[in-house]
């Protein structure tokens, strides 16, 4: 990798150098670079882009990093990535895509991840994106992720998309079983005329399953953002979506929440909230001694932290 | 020192001219503590927030230390020392408390340092500097934040806007410690808008704010006994409307 593909590594994964545990890098459509552990494997999938990433039950305290990088403009690339991840096994997965965009065509990577989360296992997902570039060309991200979470398995979603990304639908589906958890962090920011749409299913899907989704998001200029999260519960369960953004400009957002209850027993929430910077946030900071833009900054680094 | 000179504050309501404040004059040496006590309404928070800057007078001069502050920016002001606790203060999604005492003080603070301005306002500081300084605190644990951001921020002027409010009776005997103790201190001139008994007899100077204007101003020892005895006639701030209540 050249000096600006690390650039984006450290953007998307804080990486500076290869890491630790098992790794898989991905630039500009082809394997980089790949490292497995006893525990965690790493195999290229032969009927189509992509690759399975099998992690043996019980591995605990490893971590795997599969990041992609797209410096080519004009490249449209899309990957297949299947976890497989064994009964008690308690791993952090980090994922993410960066594109430095130096020409005038259209890059753009669709990155689609299915997660199978054995029996109590534990899984924090960490998915960054990232752009940035001279070019007019756009940049496009455009992932697809699908959970399946088995008996008191869980996992934390932590998916950010700050700046550099024109446009992007993300599509997330997560079916939790009985006793098994799923929390999603979405922290966006969007400016410019770019538009970002993120639609989020979760279906808790046996007693005691609990979902949560947590939306921050902050529009600035012209963009536009739509969040559509759902919850549905179709058996004793817990659910709670909440939505919160900050609105600037002349961006516009539009936020759909829905909670879907399909038994008795099921206990959802929604909460959504869209709004510009309040006004006494700003004067508490000025009285501190920092300026206004300042203070807009800080109110924004600590929303979306 | 804080000179305040001829300092009016009118609001056009529906045509009419109210005078929230009417040329109030106020020197407050340095390293005082005063309190402003009068009814609700009279015109106290007004004449704290034109100090800050969060108002703006229509008429008068603010001068601290000799500079004329009246029209500078509340940053501007914060940067010559004058500080603010809000009667209401807002709360913040996603900024910790530690982030925003750090703020306050305008560099990083050691775990030692956030632990002394929480505990100082009654909060055990590690259950606290991690926290988000969002709806999930109460009334009272955001009153006590903002007091800590004051004393973070450990300005040369602190105005606190009824700092009691809100806060229990525990919390508040931990306050009046604390008041007592920058006091001793020195090094700042405590400016408090209160009318809790406690906090008034902690005070240099009592300061009477009614309807917008100073009825009384003078040392507690003059002033106190005369405002228990109701020898100080209060006027309620019914604008338009005139009501003296006389106790005497």
């Amino acid at each position: 990798m050249d000096k600006t593909q690390w650039k984006i590594l450290k953007e998307i994964a804080d990486l500076e150098k290869t890491p630790q545990g098992a790794y898989n890098f991905r630039v500009n459509g082809q394997l980089d670079d790949r490292h497995t552990t006893a525990n965690i494997d790493i195999v290229s999938k032969t009927d189509k882009p992509g690759i399975d990433i099998i992690i043996a039950p019980g591995t605990k305290g490893e971590s795997v990093h599969i990041p992609v990088v797209l410096s080519q403009s004009g490249l449209t690339d899309v990957v297949y990535n299947d976890f497989f991840v064994g009964e008690g096994a308690e791993v952090d997965i980090v994922a993410g895509c960066g594109i430095h965009n130096t020409g005038c065509e259209t890059a753009q990577h669709d990155g689609i991840h299915v997660f199978h989360i054995g029996k109590g296992a534990k899984v924090r997902y960490v998915e960054r994106h990232y752009g940035e570039g001279p070019g007019t060309g756009k940049r496009v991200l455009n992932p697809k992720t699908e959970v399946y979470l088995e008996e008191g398995a869980s996992i934390t979603m932590e998916m950010t998309q700050i700046r550099g990304v024109d446009s992007t639908i993300r599509d997330t589906v997560a079916v939790v079983g009985p006793g098994a958890e799923c929390i999603m962090n979405e922290k966006l920011l969007t400016d410019g005329v770019q538009t970002a749409e993120s639609n989020v299913e979760i279906i808790l899907n046996g007693d005691d399953a609990t979902g949560r989704v947590i939306s921050r998001s902050v529009a600035q200029g012209d963009s536009v953002q739509v969040f559509r999260p759902c919850m549905t519960g179709k058996a004793k369960c817990f659910g709670h979506v909440q939505c919160d953004s900050i609105l600037m400009d002349a961006a516009k957002i539009k936020s759909i929440p829905a909670i879907d209850a399909q038994s008795v027993d099921a206990q959802l929430i929604h909460e959504a909230a869209i709004g510009r910077i309040a006004g006494d946030q700003i004067l508490k900071l000025l009285t501190l001694g920092l300026t206004e833009e300042e203070a807009e900054e800080k109110i924004l680094e600590g929303f979306l932290s | 020192m804080l000179e305040i000179k001829n300092l009016s504050y009118q609001v056009d309501a529906d045509g009419e001219e109210l005078g929230i404040l009417q040329g109030i004059d106020l020197t407050i040496p340095d390293g005082k503590l005063v309190v402003i006590t009068g009814p609700n309404g009279g015109g106290k928070t007004t004449l704290a927030k034109t100090i800050m800057g969060l108002a703006k007078p229509t008429a008068g001069q603010i001068l601290w230390n000799g500079t004329d502050i009246t029209g500078l920016s509340i940053t501007e002001r914060s940067k010559l020392g004058v500080s603010y606790a809000f009667q209401q203060p807002p709360r913040f999604k996603g900024l910790r408390i530690g982030d925003l005492l750090a703020l306050a003080a305008g560099k990083e603070l050691t775990h030692a340092q956030q632990c002394s301005y929480l505990t100082r306002v009654g909060l055990c500081a590690n259950d606290y500097i991690g926290r988000e300084m969002d709806a999930s605190l109460s009334g009272g644990e955001v009153k006590r934040v903002e007091i800590a951001t004051v004393l973070a921020r450990g300005a040369e002027l602190m105005i606190f806007d009824e700092p009691e409010a809100g806060i229990d009776l525990w919390s508040f005997s931990q306050l009046t410690k604390t008041f007592r103790a920058l006091h001793a201190e020195g090094s700042a001139t405590l400016l408090i808008i209160s009318h809790q008994e406690r906090i008034i007899e902690l005070a240099d100077d009592l300061v009477l704010v009614s309807k917008g204007r100073i009825e009384a101003h003078g040392p507690k020892e003059d002033i106190l006994p005369k405002l228990l005895r109701g020898n100080i006639a209060v006027e309620r701030s019914c604008y338009g409307k005139k009501e003296v209540e006389s106790r005497g």
